[in-house]
């Protein structure tokens, strides 16, 4: 199985507690939305997942390994901005993976390569709704499109795990809803584990089958630095009465229900029930 | 209407840009027209005439001493140098701005030196270039390659580290290797901004090629104005400063069209 372990997780700046205490799993193909205040660790939690930032204490692991120590092809990413390559075509920005792939130091194919991987690219296209723009440069598109560019050159390298970054916070309500539905299929019906953060709660609750709270469940300004945000209250460590320093904990871990299976004909889109793929 | 909306559209915006250089020249001919009625042999502003006749010498008529055509031997001498040096500085400046740029042990190790480097005043190392290279070309293009090859390289290094963070994640997600990401990421984006800077140092390279042909140089632009100093010949000057100007701005011109033609996506995120 591909669970996601945290196993006692902390991170530290120097004196500054960002998370403390994070043990956490992640099952396979669920779809984890992490939410919380500004600065409550969140994005250091998806970074950490990501292989920028290494945790200070405690390990990560993935299907029993140890997590990678920089970013690599089986997490696929898509951040709020900058996702996209501006100096590439839609069409290449979708290739540019299997490129990288399949090539030397050069990352340029040719010949048939080439052409396959333009039409895998196309089919891609065609699933987040951008056949027809694929010779455009992302700044010709909206914001909404360039977002679904991304997801579909994130797409293309089949990663396990997709990690959004608040994806769809830039977006106007209309073209958000629209994109929720496209998210919702592509987890539903590709081997994905996704972890979200968002400051949409209702986004969250809409996506995802798992909602993960992060908070900082002291408040006094004099310590500030010295708690970092935690995981749910069931997590409090008690080393012998030793008080450790505190981070950020998960102060709430909700469970979806109806749980939402990905790959299930119970889930529902926006149009109706979608044909599980296998 | 406040001073700050008020927007001239495209014909008083031409009209605009024209008014300068028409009040120089008319400022010119006044104060000529002022010297030469007291002197008529007045060589400091001579008239749009007699520059006239010294270009026809210059450009038109072959040298009677050595049967060249000056104006267009002496662009042709100084033109390669200052081309061959940008185009040398400019390959330097790539190469090692993205390594500065992009490896944080190479920017560690050599940021710090091109730092201090690219504040000696490059003309103080001219007599040490004619020294050790000779009074040839070399010293002239070397001088050219050292006063603006360091700038350079800080600036490409300084805009590679601003491409944003996030794609270079997004590189790694996608399985580029450091290799493929200066080649298919960084390259393709550092170049219209590298277009940019050329641009900047066109100036500085023509300070220091006519700085390096005053001192030791049989023909170019900067050792004819220098040579003809000498006897006051301001009706050569002018026109030789004029072209010179010409020259650089049409150099600027040709990069920022070649910079919009072979990038669009750069003009576009620009605009955007």
């Amino acid at each position: 199985m591909n669970a996601i372990v945290f196993n006692k997780v902390w991170k530290e700046y120097g004196d500054h507690v960002v998370l403390e205490q994070i043990d956490l799993t992640i099952a396979p193909r669920s779809f984890v939305a992490l939410v919380g205040p500004s600065g409550c660790g969140k994005t250091t939690f998806l970074r950490m997942l990501l292989g920028e930032e290494r945790p200070t204490r405690g390990g990560i692991t993935v299907a029993g390994e140890p997590l990678k120590q920089e970013p690599d092809s089986d997490r696929g990413v898509v951040f709020q901005r900058y996702s996209v390559f501006p100096h590439l075509t839609v069409l290449g920005n979708v290739i540019i993976g299997r490129e990288f792939e399949m090539s030397g130091g050069f990352g340029r194919l040719f010949g048939a390569k080439r052409k396959k991987a333009e039409e895998d690219a196309m089919e891609l296209l065609k699933a987040v709704g951008l056949l027809g723009h694929e010779k455009k440069y992302p700044t010709a598109l909206s914001g909404g499109m360039q977002q679904r560019l991304a997801l579909a050159q994130a797409l293309m390298r089949r990663p396990k795990i997709l990690l959004l970054d608040e994806p769809f916070g830039a977006l106007d309500p209309g073209i958000r809803a629209e994109i929720h539905v496209l998210m919702r299929r592509i987890w539903n019906e590709s081997e994905l584990t996704v972890v979200m953060v968002t400051h949409d709660l209702r986004e969250a609750f809409e996506l995802g089958t798992r909602i993960i709270a992060f908070e900082r469940p002291r408040n006094r300004p004099e310590e500030a630095e010295r708690y970092g945000a935690r995981l749910s209250a069931d997590i409090t460590p008690k080393l012998n009465g030793v008080v450790l320093p505190k981070g950020a904990m998960i102060t709430k871990d909700i469970e979806i229900w109806p749980p939402k299976i990905a790959g299930a004909p119970g889930v529902t889109t926006r149009h109706g029930h979608s044909t599980p793929h296998s | 209407m406040r001073a700050i909306n008020y927007r001239p559209d495209r014909t008083w915006r031409l009209a605009l840009a024209f008014l300068p250089f028409v009040l120089l020249v008319i400022a010119y001919l006044v104060g000529s027209g002022i010297r030469l009625a007291e002197n008529p042999n007045d060589k400091l502003l001579p008239s749009f005439a007699k520059m006239g006749e010294a270009i026809d010498d210059y450009a038109l008529k072959p040298d009677a001493r050595t049967g060249k055509y000056l104006l267009w031997d002496d662009t042709a001498a100084s033109v390669t140098r200052l081309v061959t040096g940008l185009a040398i500085s400019t390959i330097i400046a790539l190469v090692l701005g993205i390594v500065l740029g992009l490896l944080p042990v190479a920017g560690a190790t050599f940021g710090p030196v091109v730092a201090v480097l690219s504040m000696v005043p490059p003309l103080a190392l001219l007599p040490i270039l004619f020294i050790v290279m000779g009074l040839g070309e070399a010293s002239k293009i070397t001088l050219i390659v050292v006063g603006t090859s360091l700038k350079l390289i800080r600036d490409i290094a300084l805009r590679v580290g601003d491409i944003p963070r996030e794609q270079l994640i997004k590189a790694q997600t996608l399985g580029a290797s450091s290799m493929q990401i200066a080649l298919r990421v960084i390259l393709p984006q550092t170049l219209p901004r590298l277009i940019d800077s050329v641009r900047f140092e066109i100036g500085p390279a023509w300070l220091f090629l006519i700085a390096a042909e005053a001192i030791a140089a049989d023909a170019g632009l900067g050792y004819r104005i220098f040579l003809v100093r000498r006897y006051l010949s301001m009706d050569v000057i002018l026109p030789y400063v004029a072209w010179i100007t010409l020259l650089a701005f049409l150099m600027d011109l040709g990069l920022r069209i070649l910079q919009r033609k072979a990038f669009p996506w750069f003009a576009q995120a620009r605009s955007s």
